[in-house]
């Protein structure tokens, strides 16, 4: 019998990353990192032009280069088939190089290849291209008028992409049109970049067996697999996916790049090693973007400030391509949580998608699918409307909370939310933030003419995508999987198809593994990212890991433990119905004292099983039933300096219910990392193009990351709300401040700028807008 | 990215430095920091045939308060300023502030205030810095040394009098007496942009608490830093007071002439110019112990 | 053309275009990839490493060629004999990394602070640190590690 240390359970214990020495020790693998013999660099040409017919491309002066082996063009890879690529969202394709015309500037024209960086960049200036300037559409409204059709390539000739509608259209119109109090406003939620710190790239090498060695960054390597497979026509046990360390995804790492394929495509032609890395400024201007959605928001309300109906139409702006990696069925991915926390009777959400001379994308930038979009829509939407109706923000939001009793409750637009206290969620977070000191303090200083903002968000976001009748990405459904096998001695190994790109998947899939069996999880080894090892998996992105493949790890291991059961009852000598799971070992129904721990079990699984199938090992594929519903309340206190227009955060408190915590440490840092982000997206980031289609935030000198200088101290705190059908009540959390955090923000500084009645002004909230805003508004008010 | 390829000469003294670069011409640039050459380089916006490294060159390494002179030799590093000992001193206020918001902590490491001069950057901190303050910067040429004035050394964005095959040895300050502080205040949109709008101020006052002399510069106001002389002017021989500051900033507004671009328009900067001027002039007396 | 620089405490003699930056000499010539390349405008500090004891500089700013004679510290030279540096404890205990790819950067630019300021404040690190971009953590972290490590030091007597 052993003397173990008693199992005191993995889950809620913030035990410090399994995954963290390698890094600190700057022995982490990331694709850059990876060199094989006789690899040759590719570097890309690209389109100065926003939109312009290519008239030539002469590469002989760039094969001259000393170094450089070969330069591919859009007409190389059509002769082979591949010159186009589908989008994720399957609804569109995507050029790989261009083919005849260019459709945003910095677009992909042709691929160089060579022995060193320095000549594959010599090669690459050396390729000589010439443009024949088309007219720019420059933004989403211009492309509605169909003057310039920007896709011949498409069926229905028109720069429109596709109408999404849910809810009840009439019944929502009939509502407000009934309702005593209305507000209607234009919110922009502009367009951003993720910007994780690594950059895309990959290595591509075709071995010795002919099979496709790939290392990319990709936040789902499955995906990519089977998606390669379609597009290039090599049979998928032929090519080998793994994604290594990766230095960020955001959702930036979703999507198939050109890049990849053209480096594949050199790989095969040149029988080596190919690798392309690219730099930031490729990034900021070709990869993935988010956001971009033009919203006009109408909500209706009794005189006494009870919602009525809320109706939403947004123009979204995709770029040249409809390269946004929603799921098939919601081109406009989960808006449709756009009623937020709130019981509207009534809603009708519709989304008009239109291409533009930029880059091609929309979904990323731990958006959760457009729920960042949707939520910070109502929750500004309902900022201006209680205003309107001379409430405070937590009154108004109070009276039109989804009440616990109400749960789970069917939205008006199709979801049916799992759980949720948000009345505690609030008064948490209220009260922690000292709510009424900080009103008189406001009270105070606006006497005396100083600017004081305490903005809230309490919003409810949609992941966990999700359940096969609804969700599919390239018709593959969005399942997950684990696999988990017990060596003899104890400990074990996880693999998942999820891929963590920060998250720390390392440690808290080790943790339920070791909460379900009663191990250690510091001998519970994870692996994710190599396609030929880990289980058919769809990745991580919009906070889907934990409801999904976090709730697979769960499942498998209760299969481990059913497995087990049958040994134990052997070691017991009794029958498999007298033992019970209990205090984290099997023991014998009412004789306590009489169990065997999992570590016993384990090693007479492979020595001693008796009749019973020999090792210790089960895989589970979760097809969730429902998404999960993380919530929470954000509060942020702001001081605007008048003259310079800065919104200063002196305080900021995030309480979350995201759940059961697995890890209370990483639900923290994604906490802090998220509000980060928001941060930015509130006060700073803006991807920017002129009139002319020439992008402005090409690098991080005009693309701006806040420093540890800028970036305001965070408070945080949880309430828990378990989901009611996950199988350890997790609900996942990385994308939750980003979805919650920017209106927060900017209904801070607009309550800063009530006094001036200034209703709404689109982020990022520069100094200069905020200045502006003051001066126009004191302006007015010295006429009247 | 990859810069394009140039030949790297390193000298180990001045005399070989300058040989170098009189043999090359205006197809050598000098490498000191590197912190504005080397990213220039990466984008090809620049490709000098030839880089002269002068990071090795011992005797130009020095950081000097000598009587009445504080020499800052060109490859003297930002941070060297920063760190200096005697940088807490409240004549060198002024300095004290700028050494801190150049760029970024790390970039400040290896870029240098003689090499932030010559690139004349229009939104840069040095050159603003060295107008308020006077500065002047010691040039060698074909017919040997020669030293230049701050108002004249600045001819337009990234042009100065070091001409084609020169090289600038170091930069002098004057040293301020007692009753003499400064202030340089600069809105950037986050640690390491370039300013918004920045102005720098260095007030001295006379025994009855008169102002006895101004600098009152801007930068990111125009192709080069600019002297509000009007400010300079309205500052001297007059008792400080909330109205004479207001003065003082007004006119830095007017004098201000900023492009638009991404960090602000022209009205923007313009208002950006005279509150931080008066900001500035504000923390300067302050600093001297004036109550306003 | 030949440069010889001492990296944590070995020599290294490569020969490299005049060209070729400090960082990827220290990722391709060297084989040590702990120090990353994450922007092209020397704003996130991803490549942070000390030069000659306790000068951080951006090596992806540096020409390889004006390394030569310098000795050179990167992350991997942080631990030694198997031992974690107070640093890389403290990033670890106080979980300040997530994806680890500004983590090299930041524990070399943390070190070069406590050389030149062996206690300093939150204020103080936040400053130092501003140099460094990081898209995960939020910093708030970081800062506590930084901390962490000061103190460490401090009960140790050593300023590391």
């Amino acid at each position: 019998m052993s003397t173990e240390v008693k199992h005191e359970g993995s889950l809620g214990v913030a035990m410090k990353r399994k995954e963290d020495p390698r890094f600190i020790q700057g022995k982490g693998r990331y694709v850059d990192d990876i060199s094989l013999p006789s690899m040759l660099y590719m570097a890309l040409v690209r389109s100065p032009y926003p939109h312009a017919e290519i008239t030539s491309i002469d590469i002989s002066q760039a094969l001259k280069v000393p170094g450089v082996k070969a330069v591919i063009t859009g007409k190389d890879l059509d002769a082979a088939g591949l010159g186009w690529l589908p989008t994720f969202h399957g609804l569109d394709k995507q050029m790989v190089l261009a083919l005849g015309k260019v459709l945003f500037q910095y677009q992909e024209v042709a691929a160089v290849f060579a022995e060193t960086r320095g000549a594959a960049a010599d090669g690459a200036e050396a390729v000589e291209v010439e443009y024949k300037p088309l007219p720019v559409v420059a933004d989403p409204f211009a492309a509605k008028a169909d003057k310039v059709i920007l896709r011949p390539d498409r069926e229905r000739k028109t720069n429109h992409i596709y109408h999404w509608e849910v809810g009840d259209k009439d019944g929502t119109a009939r509502a407000l049109a009934a309702s005593p109090k209305r507000i209607k406003q234009r919110i922009w939620f502009q367009r951003c970049h993720p910007a994780p710190l690594e950059p895309c790239g990959c290595v591509a090498q075709f071995d010795t067996m002919g099979r496709l060695q790939f290392y990319v960054t990709s936040q789902a390597p499955h995906v990519y697999r089977t998606a390669l497979a379609i597009v290039t026509g090599i049979p998928e046990d032929k090519i080998h996916v793994i994604s290594p360390d990766i230095g960020g995804g955001f959702g930036n790492k979703v999507p198939v790049y050109p890049g990849y394929v053209c480096a594949i495509v050199g790989a095969l032609k040149l029988a080596r090693p190919v690798k392309w890395i690219e730099t930031r400024t490729e990034n900021l201007t070709s990869t993935g973007f988010a956001r971009d959605y033009h919203m006009d928001v109408e909500i209706g309300a009794t005189a006494e400030g009870r919602v009525t109906a809320l109706h939403v139409a947004t123009t979204a702006d995709h770029g040249a391509f409809d390269a946004a990696a929603d799921p098939t069925k919601y081109p406009a991915g989960m808006f449709g949580v756009v009623t937020g926390s709130y019981d509207f009777p009534v809603a009708h959400a519709e989304v008009d998608a239109y291409f533009t001379n930029k880059a091609p994308g929309g979904i990323a930038y731990r958006c959760s699918f457009r729920v960042t979009e949707a939520s910070f829509a109502i929750e500004r939407a309902m900022d201006i409307l209680a205003d309107e109706l001379n409430m405070t923000a937590a009154d108004l939001r109070r009276k039109n909370f989804i009440r616990k009793e109400q749960f789970p409750y069917p939205s008006p637009l199709g979801f049916t939310y799992d759980s949720g206290d948000y009345q505690k969620t609030l008064d948490t977070a209220l009260e922690k933030i000292g709510y009424n000191d900080l009103l008189k303090e406001q009270a105070a200083k606006r006497a005396r003419g100083e600017l004081m903002g305490i903005g809230i968000s309490t919003f409810t976001e949609v992941v966990g995508a999700g359940p096969s009748k609804h969700f599919d990405i390239l018709g593959i459904k969005m399942f997950d999987s684990a696999e988990i096998r017990i060596h003899p001695t104890g400990a074990g190994i996880v693999r998942a198809g999820t891929k963590s790109q920060g998250q720390g998947h390392e440690t808290t899939w080790a943790q339920i593994v070791a909460e379900e069996l009663g191990l250690d999880p510091q001998n519970i080894m994870v692996e994710e990212g190599d396609t030929d090892t880990a289980p058919y998996g769809l990745g991580t992105y919009a906070s889907r890991s934990t409801p999904v493949a976090g709730a697979a790890i769960a499942m498998a291991a209760r299969r481990v433990r059913e497995k087990a059961r049958k040994v134990a009852a052997h070691l017991l000598e009794v029958a498999e119905a007298d033992v019970e799971w209990k205090e984290y070992k099997f023991q014998v129904r009412g004789v306590p004292a009489k169990s065997v721990t999992m570590k016993e079990v384990a090693f007479a699984a492979y020595t001693n099983m008796a009749q019973n199938e020999p090792g210790l090992e089960a895989s589970y594929y979760y097809d969730p039933p429902n998404m999960t519903f993380p919530n929470g309340t954000y509060v942020a206190v702001v001081d605007i300096d008048r003259e310079t227009g800065e919104s200063k955060v002196r305080k900021f408190l995030a309480v979350d219910d995201c759940g059961t915590i697995i890890n209370p440490l990483i639900v923290e840092g994604q906490i802090h990392g998220g509000l980060t982000e928001g941060f930015a997206m509130a006060f700073m980031q803006e991807i920017q193009y002129d009139s002319e289609g020439n992008h402005l935030n090409t690098n991080f000198t005009d693309y701006l990351v806040p420093t540890s200088q800028e970036t305001p101290h965070w408070e945080t705190a949880q309430t828990v709300t378990p989901s009611p059908h996950h199988p350890i009540g997790a609900k996942g959390v990385g994308e939750s401040p980003n979805v919650g955090s920017p209106a927060a923000f900017v209904n801070a500084v607009m309550d800063a700028l009530s006094p001036l009645g200034v209703r709404h002004i689109d982020m990022p909230l520069t100094r200069e807008k905020v200045w502006r805003a003051i001066r126009d508004a004191e302006a007015k008010k010295k006429q009247l | 990215m990859i810069p394009a390829a140039f030949e790297y000469l390193r000298a180990h003294s001045t005399d070989e430095a300058f040989t170098h670069l009189q043999q090359h011409g205006g197809e050598a640039r000098v490498l000191a920091g590197g912190q504005s050459l080397i990213p220039a380089m990466r984008f090809r916006l620049a490709r000098p045939a030839v880089l002269v490294d002068i990071n090795g060159i011992e005797e130009l390494n020095f950081l000097r308060p000598r009587s009445g002179v504080l020499a800052i030799g060109a490859i003297a590093r930002d941070s060297d300023i920063e760190r200096a000992a005697w940088i807490g001193e409240r004549r060198w206020s002024l300095l004290h502030d700028a050494s801190r918001m150049v760029a970024d902590p790390v970039v400040r490491q290896m870029g240098t205030v003689v090499g932030s001069l010559c690139h004349n950057d229009p939104a840069g901190d040095w050159t603003a810095v060295a107008l308020a303050a006077r500065a002047e910067v010691v040039v060698r040429g074909k017919s040997g040394q020669r030293t230049v004035a701050v108002d004249d050394f600045l001819v337009d964005s990234f042009t100065t009098r070091v001409g084609e095959g020169e090289l600038a040895l170091e930069v002098r300050f004057p040293v301020p007496d007692e009753r003499t502080a400064g202030s340089y205040q600069k809105v950037e949109r986050k640690v390491g942009d370039f300013a918004t709008a920045a102005g720098a101020v260095q007030v001295s006052l006379n025994v009855d608490g008169t102002i006895r002399g101004a600098g009152v510069t801007l930068s990111a106001a125009g192709p080069c830093a600019i002297r509000v002389e009007e400010a300079e002017r309205l500052l001297t021989g007059q008792k400080p007071s909330v109205e004479l500051l207001r003065a003082a900033a007004d006119a830095a507004s007017r004098r201000s002439s900023p492009q638009a671009d991404l960090r602000g328009s022209v009205e923007y900067k313009k208002n950006l110019a005279g509150v931080l001027v008066a900001r500035g002039l504000a923390q300067a007396l302050q600093r001297l112990g004036v109550r306003l | 053309m030949k440069v010889n620089v001492q990296v944590n405490g070995v020599p290294y003699e490569r020969d490299v275009e005049p060209r070729t930056l400090l960082a990827y000499f220290l990722r391709e010539a060297c084989g040590l990839t702990g120090t990353h390349v994450g922007c092209d405008t020397s704003s996130c500090g991803c490549c942070v490493v000390v030069m000659d004891g306790s000068r951080a500089v951006k090596s992806c700013t540096l020409f390889a060629v004006q390394a030569d004679g310098h000795a050179l510290l990167t992350v991997e030279g942080l631990a030694e004999g198997g031992k974690l540096h107070p640093l890389q404890q403290g990033f670890w205990d106080q979980h300040g990394l997530q994806c680890g790819y500004c983590t090299p950067g930041m524990l070399l630019a943390s070190y070069a602070l406590l050389k030149h300021n062996p206690n300093p404040n939150e204020t103080e690190i936040r400053e130092a640190l501003a140099g460094n971009l990081c898209r995960c953590t939020g910093y708030q972290n970081i800062v506590k590690a930084v901390q962490q490590a000061a103190r460490s030091n401090a009960n140790a007597g050593t300023s590391q």
